[in-house]
């Protein structure tokens, strides 16, 4: 197989006396959809929120590209690459579209505007929104100066996502993208993964819902007490295999 | 989201039936909409527009009533240096208010170093500039020590504020001696102290410096607020803080800035108290932190953080002049004028609730 695009070796992170992550590994193949399913108390978040900066293991290494990396903040992960979708979606009610997409990277006017009295470029930030939005097919949203807490569940969402796919080069982490939404939003969602998946970036999905997971990954990552218990393949492995392997119902077989 | 217009038997087997569902999406009956709602939903989008109309209507009323003498540009002009003190205050406080905080502590700030400013330029024989350089840094000091307290230790802004008030107002009497610093001692070996209080006629009107300044203080943080990306930070941090700091934004070093620009804010405004009240008096604007917080709340600017403009206290600082103005001229018991601004209070936020409720 090829090279791993982002790997991790031996993680390990304890809360005081609880140990959420136990020796973990963790491998992204480019270009895959790779899911991570495991009971709650499992270790995922913590798992993730290592990957996206928003926790310091206390041992192990992970590598993007091949190079060893390691954060402090999100921040660093994601000027690393690495962009991470929050359950929460970590959008600000009250600003604009456009103002959520470039939060901590805005640009700027160039020359004397720019570099001396910091002024933002919104025609510039708002060209390059409508045109990621546009590339995802989300441009029913008519304003992109509307404010956030105007729009769907789902386009809140598609939003979130659309950020995240505009800037992650590398990596994106989708944290229970369709965990609030019913069914037709799901589906939009689901369509949208699909869309940025297409486009060659690797994707990382947490999620419970079995019937999108199946739909999705490329492979499933199977986590339990705090490691990665195994990796199945969802064309070989039923829902009903995953859910035993998750919950303890039933072990690996020997690879 | 697009609408698949005939999404292909694709996805679960319950989502099958998807096809032939109604692609409309929550759309809006525009037509039904009574003209009070209009109303509502302009203002929704508009906050600083009920200051204004406010503004307009009190102005329009005490007109009415008190006549021409009001509406001279004398009157006009008075109003505007009798508010510049608080309302300079209120740009510090509106600031810190969109962060989903409050400063308790902003006109002890303010105070302290006006007599910081004088001791050090007129008892120490410090040259003035550099006395008003130092009430500037100690302003800034003195915000971030409130934006410290707020971020590191984790202490409410209200507990923090409230606490700092003290403090300043201890240390403002301590410097003092409980004692005034005369006029004419400042005239004598300061007068750069009184820069503000200086003042030039335009068609009948009396503009002091200090009100040129209340301007240039509310214009410059505007356009911090709202043409930088650092004023995107401050309202996103003051909007929910967990999801700007998920997003990427430092939030503590935003608002240990914020407070530290406050406080800067602050010292300018005891530089220009000087001029507008002539001496240095330790025991002045004891009220000068709720008069902030009432211009902010006038203004329209929400208490919970992250909406409403600046300019909005602009106005309730206006708003609160007029009133006072007027009901004086129109010869009512200043105890009355108390009252007015009471109901002012409770009435703006009321409409500021009301126009909440609008669903987008």
């Amino acid at each position: 197989m090829t090279q791993p695009i982002l790997k991790a070796t031996n993680l390990v992170k304890r809360y005081g006396r609880v140990t959420a992550l136990d020796h973990c590994d963790f491998e992204l193949y480019p270009g895959e959809i790779l899911a991570v399913i495991g009971d709650n108390g499992a270790g995922k978040s913590t798992l993730i929120k290592a990957l996206s900066g928003a926790v310091t293991p206390d041992e192990g290494t992970i590598e993007l590209e091949g190079k060893k990396v390691s954060f402090g903040t999100p921040l660093e992960a994601r000027d690393a690459g690495i962009e991470t979708v929050y359950q929460t979606l970590a959008l600000s009610p009250a600003l604009s579209i456009v103002d959520n997409m470039f939060v901590g990277r805005e640009i700027r006017k160039k020359g004397f505007m720019g570099s001396a009295l910091k002024m933002l470029d919104y025609p510039a930030m708002e060209e390059f929104a409508r045109e990621k939005l546009s590339e995802l097919g989300l441009m029913t949203i008519q304003n992109i100066n509307q404010a956030v807490e105007t729009l769907s569940g789902g386009q809140r969402q598609g939003v979130a996502v659309a950020r995240a796919a505009a800037f992650g080069s590398k990596v994106i982490i989708l944290d229970e993208p369709t965990a609030a939404l019913g069914v037709k939003e799901s589906r939009k969602v689901l369509e949208l993964i699909q869309d940025v998946k297409s486009r060659g970036i690797p994707i990382i999905l947490i999620s419970h819902n079995m019937p999108h997971v199946f739909e999705l990954a490329d492979r499933i990552h199977v986590h339990r007490l705090g490691k990665r218990l195994c990796v199945i393949d969802p064309k070989t492995h039923s829902m009903s295999d995953a859910v035993a392997l998750m919950t303890g119902a039933k072990e690996p077989e020997a690879a | 989201m697009t609408e698949p217009t005939n999404p292909q038997p694709k996805g679960q087997d319950f989502e099958r039936v998807l096809g032939g569902s109604d692609t409309r999406v929550a759309s809006f009956a525009e037509t039904k909409r009574t003209p009070v709602q209009q109303i509502q939903h302009i203002l929704h989008s508009n906050p600083t527009l009920v200051p204004v109309i406010v503004l307009a209507l009190s102005l329009f009323v005490f007109g009415l009533i008190a006549g021409g003498r009001f509406f001279s540009a004398f009157n006009l002009s008075l109003i505007m240096q009798q508010v510049s003190i608080i309302g300079i205050l209120a740009a510090a406080q509106s600031m810190i208010i969109i962060t989903a905080g409050i400063d308790l502590s902003v006109a002890a700030i303010m105070v302290l170093m006006s007599v910081i400013m004088g001791k050090l330029s007129i008892d120490l024989g410090v040259p003035t500039p550099i006395g008003i350089l130092i009430g500037m840094i100690g302003g800034i000091g003195a915000g971030m020590m409130n934006g410290w307290f707020i971020t590191k230790v984790k202490l409410p802004p209200f507990i923090t504020t409230l606490g700092t008030w003290s403090i300043f107002f201890a240390l403002n009497l301590y410097l003092s001696g409980a004692q005034s610093i005369r006029s004419q001692d400042i005239d004598e070996f300061a007068p750069l102290l009184k820069f503000f209080g200086h003042s030039f006629d335009v068609a009948g009107a009396r503009i002091t410096y200090g009100s040129v300044l209340m301007v240039l203080v509310f214009i410059v943080l505007w356009y911090m607020l709202n043409k930088t990306a650092w004023g995107r930070h401050v309202y996103a941090v003051g909007d929910d803080k967990e999801a700007a700091d998920l997003a990427g934004i430092r939030s503590d070093r935003v608002l240990i800035s914020v407070y530290a620009l406050a406080g800067l804010v602050c010292a300018i405004a005891g530089w220009a108290s000087i001029g507008r009240v002539g001496s240095i008096s330790p025991q002045s604007f004891y009220e000068g932190n709720l008069q902030s917080i009432t211009a902010v709340v006038i203004g329209g600017i929400s208490l919970f953080g992250g909406r409403g403009s600046i300019m909005g206290a602009l106005f309730g600082a206006l708003i609160v002049g007029v009133f006072q103005s007027g009901l004086r001229m129109a010869g009512v018991d200043v105890l009355w004028q108390v009252f007015a601004i009471g109901w002012l209070i409770i009435i703006a936020v009321a409409i500021d609730q009301w126009i909440r409720k609008v669903s987008a």
